[in-house]
């Protein structure tokens, strides 16, 4: 998608526009994320799961829980990985084959943000040390496009591993075995939410949903715990950002953020 | 990548470093522009015990043509670690680590390069890691600016990229291997000294808000110093005293 159509260039120029007197094309707020529909337990047969709408994209993420052998040098810790992947009903140009560039870059930065807020508490998975763990997989699939992966992706991991619940397993004849009815939650210390802005000319727009996606100049992706610490950023797309404007999207993010800590949370309550 | 030593001191009483730097000290940094024949523009930077070779091409025509555009240039980069790189053999085909990195390096580059003056070409960007020792995208980051403004190819300005964050609960400047992977965080950065851009800018670990803001303008201000440096190096090259 190298080249730019008329039509990208006219809605560029009418989401700018709106920008100047303060508005945006869904009529929200420059600091207002779409409306996020978190349904739990979609997929009965994954460990967690959830299907998340934010606006018009909608993502599905199902984790399983199974033992693994741990990595040599962390025999003492369980294992945790979050993928992403853009399913071609998608959207009409996502094509089947290997991931390109921006899928990797997806999935890596969802992962990243779960990861490095050390949601999942992975010493708390261990089997028995050096020799079995609990491996725990989050797959998140896109299945429509409307903008703004990133957030939805990790909406759908964090509320998935909320609600998920693990078997307990015990060594028996070397082999990990089930113990009936003995499933819990997962541990868990906090919750990361991932908040994107985008920056369209000088102006910063929090969840930007697909028309304002192709219209943007640059993207930063925040990630925040749930005591309000920067856990993980990355910055996207062919512009810079001024130090003042990175300072302005870290205090944006932990005050976006905060409100969708409230909802996820409230995602596992209605699940329990 | 190994030789993780739990007994190790990130940061002692007086404030000095696991490699014996100061909080906000670099390591060393030795940029030299040029050096390869066939490349329109090249660069070699050694950053503490990093080494990194870039060659840049172009603009030339697109193969396959269907990706290019008949606005602008276009620019590619391809960053790759040889397999001799790192502690333990790496394959050598690209992970999805090294995609990610050479798209964040091509998005940290592209403000810089004027592609607009360019249509229906290509400007390629190969980073070759020959040694790697923490920081490597920063380091390639500032060798391909260097590398790109040797191939004579106008820009706006020069990307320049250190990496600051947090061990021992203090912020630092340039984050080397057993820092990264034993310290709370890593935030390279990348910035443009004379537009005031940043154009790259990752984190990962844990910083609070005021950490946040603090990381930035140490990895800002890092950028500065190594900027220095690389105009240093095409002066050295253009207008040194050269004997030959």
């Amino acid at each position: 998608m190298t080249s730019v159509s008329v039509i990208d260039e006219l809605k560029r120029a009418q989401i700018l526009e709106l920008l100047e007197q303060g508005k945006r094309v869904d009529g929200r707020t420059l600091d207002e994320p779409r409306k996020i529909c978190i349904e739990i337990n979609a997929i009965p047969k994954a460990n967690g799961s959830a299907r998340v709408y934010l606006g018009d994209t909608q993502v599905l993420c199902g984790v399983k829980i199974q033992p693994d052998k741990p990595f040599p040098d962390v025999g003492d810790k369980g294992m945790f990985m979050c993928t992403a992947e853009l399913l071609p009903l998608s959207h009409p140009t996502v094509e089947t084959g290997p991931p390109q560039a921006p899928v990797i870059e997806l999935a890596r930065v969802v992962d990243r943000g779960i990861r490095e807020s050390h949601m999942v508490d992975v010493s708390d998975l261990v089997i028995e040390k050096d020799k079995s763990v609990v491996g725990v997989f989050a797959d998140v699939v896109a299945i429509d496009y409307d903008g703004n992966l990133f957030d939805a992706c990790s909406y759908a991991a964090t509320a998935a591993l909320l609600t998920s619940k693990t078997p307990t397993w015990e060594m028996v004849d070397d082999q990990p075995s089930v113990v009936e009815g003995a499933d819990k939650p997962l541990p868990i210390t906090t919750i990361p939410v991932s908040v994107t802005m985008g920056k369209i000319g000088n102006y910063i727009v929090v969840d930007p949903n697909g028309d304002e996606w192709d219209s943007m100049d640059s993207r930063i992706t925040i990630t925040t715990d749930s005591d309000g610490n920067i856990v993980a950023l990355q910055k996207g797309g062919s512009d810079g950002f001024t130090q003042e404007e990175i300072n302005q999207c870290g205090d944006l993010s932990i005050k976006v953020g905060a409100k969708i800590r409230e909802q996820l949370k409230s995602s596992k309550q209605e699940s329990q | 990548m190994g030789g993780r030593d739990a007994t190790m001191v990130l940061l002692d009483e007086n404030g000095i470093r696991c490699d014996g730097r100061k909080i906000d000290e670099p390591r060393r940094i030795m940029i030299k522009a040029g050096g390869l024949k066939n490349a329109d523009g090249s660069a070699y930077i050694e950053f503490g015990d990093n080494k990194i070779l870039v060659g840049v091409f172009g603009p030339r025509d697109v193969h396959p043509k269907h990706m290019s555009n008949t606005d602008t240039g276009i620019l590619r980069v391809r960053y790759h670690m040889e397999p001799f790189s790192v502690g333990e053999r790496k394959r050598p085909a690209p992970s999805r680590r090294e995609i990610e990195i050479s798209k964040v390096i091509k998005e940290a580059l592209e403000p810089a390069v004027m592609l607009e003056k360019f249509p229906r070409t290509a400007v390629d960007v190969f980073i070759e890691v020959l040694q790697a020792d923490g920081g490597t995208r920063c380091a390639a980051l500032t060798a391909a600016s260097v590398a790109l403004a040797d191939a004579g190819i106008p820009m706006r300005d020069m990307v320049a990229a250190i990496a600051s964050g947090k061990v021992a609960d203090t912020i630092i400047l340039d984050v080397n291997n057993e820092e990264d992977q034993a310290g709370q965080a890593d935030m390279p950065v990348g910035y443009m000294p004379s537009l005031k851009k940043i154009t790259l800018l990752q984190l990962d670990g844990v910083l609070t808000p005021e950490e946040y803001k603090k990381c930035v303008d140490v990895g800002v201000k890092g950028c500065e110093v190594v900027y220095e440096l690389q105009k240093k190096a095409l002066h050295d090259k253009y207008f040194g005293d050269r004997k030959d």
